[in-house]
């Protein structure tokens, strides 16, 4: 068993763990970076498209980029690649970590989960029918497509609107396989606008709202599915229409990563990490940035967050005293999720909210107070916005609420 | 003639403005609100007019630690030619190593655009 | 001596591995790619106490005989069983009555520590069970296991000890020539002097093949949904059975994931492959496990799926012996746990007919596929010293290592469902999505195949079509 020290150490190498790197290094903390795969960069690595970098470089990139020239930018961190955390003890700071090299117990200041998320595979949908191959989620079909130059199939359709699907959807018809539809089961889209017109209205791929897929076909490789129109998440019966397919792409949401440490922190209900605007969680000496807090829209808020995280940790594991939590975050009418959930109330910060429908106009409140005006408000575009502790009484339950109004 | 209002997104960036863009009756640009930076406003013009895309996608490499190496335009292209490119881009191959931002494609299909290299791809160790 | 085993099912596989211990050439014939994956692949997984069976039928005599035989078999061939106990929730006066029904049959079967809880102990066992819960019949002998892993360990110790196996070969029929069988095969014509059918839900169109007169078989389908949310259960937990069954249960499985069902629904005989699920089916399985444990979390769903089970009117196993042939049909529930005291006595009788002489080499014991996630620290060092590749996760819901999926394929896996089975990887939350394509580049290293020559199980079942450039 090898034994290891650092100040700060984060888990995860992707846009938020570098975002942290760099956080912890400006502080001049030791770091050290554990990353389950080979290199830095995550899902930045595949996301070959472009719409990274608009706030953190002030330029449009493409994922990979976007990884490397923040990469550039980070000198003097340590770095575990293909190494796993099997367990975490927060009580002694302990990481247990298994890699080719052998078991490593490892002792932080503070720590920043960067995990990221995870799709949520199509199986976990409980469509019936059969349970051929050829059904991939929309990442993973990114991922033999971009990075082992392969084609999941030749006909394909698309269940479900987020981002990654939208993008997939266009990056198989650039290849050459036909994407025959898009399926939606809510009544809008789960995607960014910009996705929905650059991927699919650009290319004619049709997107077809409150419906989605009612039986897999196929015993061997997917050979169709039926798919139906939707009210309120169920099917409606004569709805029914058969598509011949071999390829089944899943964009059906993303899942915060917490397996890891949701026994030891404040988790939500929407599966995020639960966090203050230090992006410290419940326990004081564990920080968290990006998709494992709250699924993002823009890897550049993600980067921001990662900073942030990886600065305060340093300060934790240098043992300056932080402030306490004064505030917490509710959500009120029309908000599905935030991403900060306490605050300190000591500087101004960024939170990330959700509406929990379109609206045409919402106005965003905080407690009684008018905050913004968000035109077209959806749940699949985040809203931003700074919350400066010197302009609102950031003290005791604030309720964060988005009521609709006329234009 | 009257003038003409339609809405969009802008999809310079990923924080999707929604634009107003008015036109005269023959279909010409006059004005745009909802831009939040002046890209937006040079993009409402060219998507009334001649709408242009990044093409993002991937070269072929030889002898790489990667089968591909992933590229884009460095400008946007015409929409209407994002086909015609992809089968050009095709049929490029490209010898590792690669170096991002190197120019792979000089002024592909004549647009005065070069195709360049958006990440490092290194030689194969094993080669 | 030449003796052919139709099917590497549970049952196939134990008499295979059964009659490896005699000087006798074994050969087994299965006609899917791999051992288990039929009737044996998609069941509960329990190992029943046997208070369920009407005495005098050949379940009440296999049952609990064969659940003590387990533990010693797990040991020789290291797969893995719980002895997790079970229940059966009586909700009402009624079904207390027919509680103290199985106790008696419980009595009668030779069903050890059998007993009725009082409503308040049985929550003590099982906290999650309904509070509407009125009594409970709790047996500790139950269990859990992965069935597929008792084949696939059978197997290879049968292999090890000189067995041959015949993958994707199909037995189309069976005919007596003199003295001998003559099998005909979608890879040839074989001979034999003994021939044990064990063919599943087509035991008995091959019975008729042969011209021994079986009762017919029906696909029984049971649908499941598995739920990634462990320890929600402890026990075995089933409702009290009614006519149509032991009903929808919800269990602890071996590998730490929860698993709800089966529904019960008879198919046409010709409907051997139906195995999809269905709307109704899957509505049922949610509205009767949530009636047991009301604390399911369905948004934990991991995949639903379905199997068969062979049923035939008189809800008995058929055991046909027609001269040097046997014919193993109907073994529906509880098969297999049925499964080691049915291979003894089959295997005894043969050998007792035939006269068999023991080898002096049996080597009873097949290593296991090392499993990382369950050493202690110093294990895995010491396995990770010896062989770096074990330190290297592939699977991160499962935690399972390079060095894992490697030793999978050199135990016979050769596609993705393959390695699942064995080594549970692409089992967990991401059903592989983050670990699918190391694992096909592990297999292409070690098989040689292209990445567009792997598939998830049958021949037609590739992953993926060419490439992009």
């Amino acid at each position: 068993m090898k034994r290891l020290e650092y100040d700060v150490v984060i888990l995860g190498g992707g846009a938020a763990g570098m975002g942290a790197i760099r956080g912890a290094l400006s502080q001049n903390a030791s770091v050290l970076l554990v990353e389950r795969e080979a290199s830095t960069g995550g899902v930045l690595n595949q996301c070959i498209h472009n719409g990274f970098g608009v706030r953190v470089f002030k330029k449009e990139l493409t994922g990979p980029e976007y990884h490397e020239m923040y990469l550039e930018k980070l000198k003097g961190f340590d770095a575990m690649y293909e190494a796993t955390v099997l367990d975490i003890d927060s009580e002694s700071r302990l990481l247990k970590v298994i890699s080719a090299s052998g078991i490593y117990k490892i002792r932080y200041g503070a720590l920043v989960l960067a995990t990221g998320a995870r799709e949520r595979p199509f199986e976990a949908l409980r469509v019936p029918g059969s349970r051929p191959s050829g059904i991939f989620t929309a990442g993973l079909a990114q991922h033999f497509v971009n990075l082992e130059n392969r084609l999941p199939g030749r006909k394909a359709i698309v269940i479900g609107s987020g981002d990654i699907g939208l993008i997939m959807a266009r990056r198989l018809t650039l290849e050459g396989v036909e994407v025959e539809g898009v399926y939606e089961i809510m009544p809008y889209q789960g995607g960014l606008t910009r996705n929905v017109v650059q991927c699919l209205k650009d290319f004619n791929i049709p997107l077809h709202l409150s419906t989605s897929v009612v039986k897999v076909h196929g015993k061997e490789r997917l050979e169709g599915v039926t798919v139906a129109k939707f009210i309120d998440g169920n099917p409606v019966s004569g709805t029914e229409r058969f598509i011949g397919c071999d390829t089944l792409i899943a964009s059906v949401g993303l899942i915060p990563e917490n397996d890891l440490v949701d026994k030891e922190i404040e988790i939500s209900s929407s599966g995020g990490a639960v966090v203050d605007d230090l992006m410290r969680t419940s326990v004081d000496n564990i920080f968290a940035a990006g998709n494992n807090v709250c699924i993002h829209d823009l890897v550049d808020f993600v980067t921001v967050e990662g900073e942030g995280a990886g600065q305060n940790a340093a300060r934790v594991a240098k043992k300056e005293k932080m402030p306490k939590r004064v505030g917490i975050f509710k959500k009120g009418k029309g908000i599905r999720v935030i991403s900060i959930h306490y605050t300190t109330a000591t500087i101004p910060f960024k939170m990330y909210v959700r509406v929990d429908h379109p609206m045409d106009m919402a106005i965003l409140r905080i407690n009684d107070t008018n905050l913004k005006t968000v035109l077209n408000a959806k749940p699949s575009e985040m809203i931003e916005f700074t919350l400066d502790p010197t302009k609102y009484n950031l003290k005791g339950e604030i309720e964060l609420s988005a009521v609709e109004a006329k234009r | 003639m009257s003038e003409k209002t339609i809405e969009m997104t802008c999809v310079v960036c990923p924080i999707g403005c929604n634009l107003k863009v008015t036109m005269d009756g023959n279909g010409k640009f006059l004005s745009v609100t909802g831009n939040k930076c002046l890209k937006g406003a040079i993009y409402a013009k060219e998507e009334v007019t001649e709408p242009k895309r990044i093409l993002p996608t991937n070269i072929k490499v030889v002898g790489g630690e990667l089968p591909l190496v992933s590229v884009r335009t460095e400008k946007p292209i015409p929409k209407k030619l994002l086909f015609e490119a992809m089968e050009v881009i095709r049929t490029f191959k490209v010898k590792a190593p690669v170096k991002r931002g190197q120019i792979l494609i000089k002024n592909l299909l004549g647009t005065g655009v070069n195709v360049i290299a958006t990440r490092t791809v290194k030689m194969d160790k094993g080669t | 001596m030449k003796i052919a085993i139709i099917g590497a099912g549970i049952i196939g596989s134990l008499i295979a591995r059964e009659f490896t211990k005699y000087k006798v050439e074994v050969e087994i014939f299965e006609k899917l790619p791999d051992v288990g994956w039929g009737v044996t692949k998609a069941n509960s997984g329990i190992l029943h106490a046997g208070y369920d069976d009407e005495p005098n039928t050949l379940r009440a005599k296999y049952c609990s005989r064969g659940n003590e035989m387990y533990t010693e078999l797990s040991e020789e061939l290291n797969f893995k069983i719980k002895r997790t106990g079970s229940l059966v929730a009586a909700f009402n006066d009624k079904e207390v009555k027919i509680l103290e029904e199985l106790l008696k049959r419980g009595k009668i079967n030779g069903v050890k520590d059998l007993r009725i809880l009082s409503r308040l102990s049985a929550l003590e066992i099982e906290p999650n069970l309904s509070r509407e819960i009125v009594a409970a019949l709790y047996s500790p002998n139950a269990g859990v296991l992965a069935p597929w892993e008792v084949a696939q360990a059978a197997v290879e110790n049968a292999l090890n000890n000189g067995a041959k196996i015949h993958l994707s070969t199909k037995v189309e029929s069976i005919f007596e020539e003199g003295e001998k069988y003559r099998l005909r095969t979608s890879k040839g014509i074989f001979l034999f002097d003994v021939v044990v059918n064990a063919a599943g839900l087509w035991a008995d169109e091959l019975a008729e093949s042969a011209g021994v007169k079986v009762t017919p078989l029906h696909p029984r389908r049971g649908q499941y949904i598995l739920l990634d949310q462990p320890n929600v259960v402890r026990t075995v937990l089933f409702p009290t059975p009614s006519r149509a069954g032991k009903g929808i249960l919800v269990l602890p499985t071996i590998h730490n994931t929860t698993l709800l069902g089966p529904t019960s629904e008879d198919l046409l005989p010709i409907e051997k492959e139906v195995t999809e699920t269905t709307a109704e089916g899957l509505s049922k399985v949610v509205k009767k496990a949530k009636k047991l444990v009301p604390l399911i979390n369905l948004s934990k769903t991991l995949r639903t799926f379905a199997g068969l089970r062979p049923e035939n009117d008189i809800k008995d196993f058929v055991i046909k012996r027609e001269s040097n042939m046997i014919h193993i049909v109907a073994t529906r529930s509880p098969g297999l746990t049925a499964a080691p005291a049915i291979a003894g006595d089959i295997v005894g009788e043969i050998v007792e007919k035939l006269n068999l002489q023991k080898k002096d080499d049996f080597h009873p014991i097949r290593k296991a596929i090392p499993k990382i996630v369950d050493m202690s620290d110093e294990e895995k060092e010491k396995l990770i010293s010896q062989n770096p590749s074990y330190g290297k996760v592939i699977c991160r819901c499962n935690k399972v290592t390079e060095g894992e999926i490697v030793e999978a394929i050199r135990h016979g896996a050769r596609t993705l469902d393959g390695v699942k089975f064995r080594t549970t990887a692409m089992f967990g939350r991401c059903q592989g999505s983050f670990c699918m394509v190391k694992i096909m580049n592990i297999m292409r290293r070690e098989i040689g195949e292209n990445f567009e020559e792997i598939v998830k199980n049958f021949p037609n079942s590739h992953i993926v079509d060419g490439v992009v450039r």
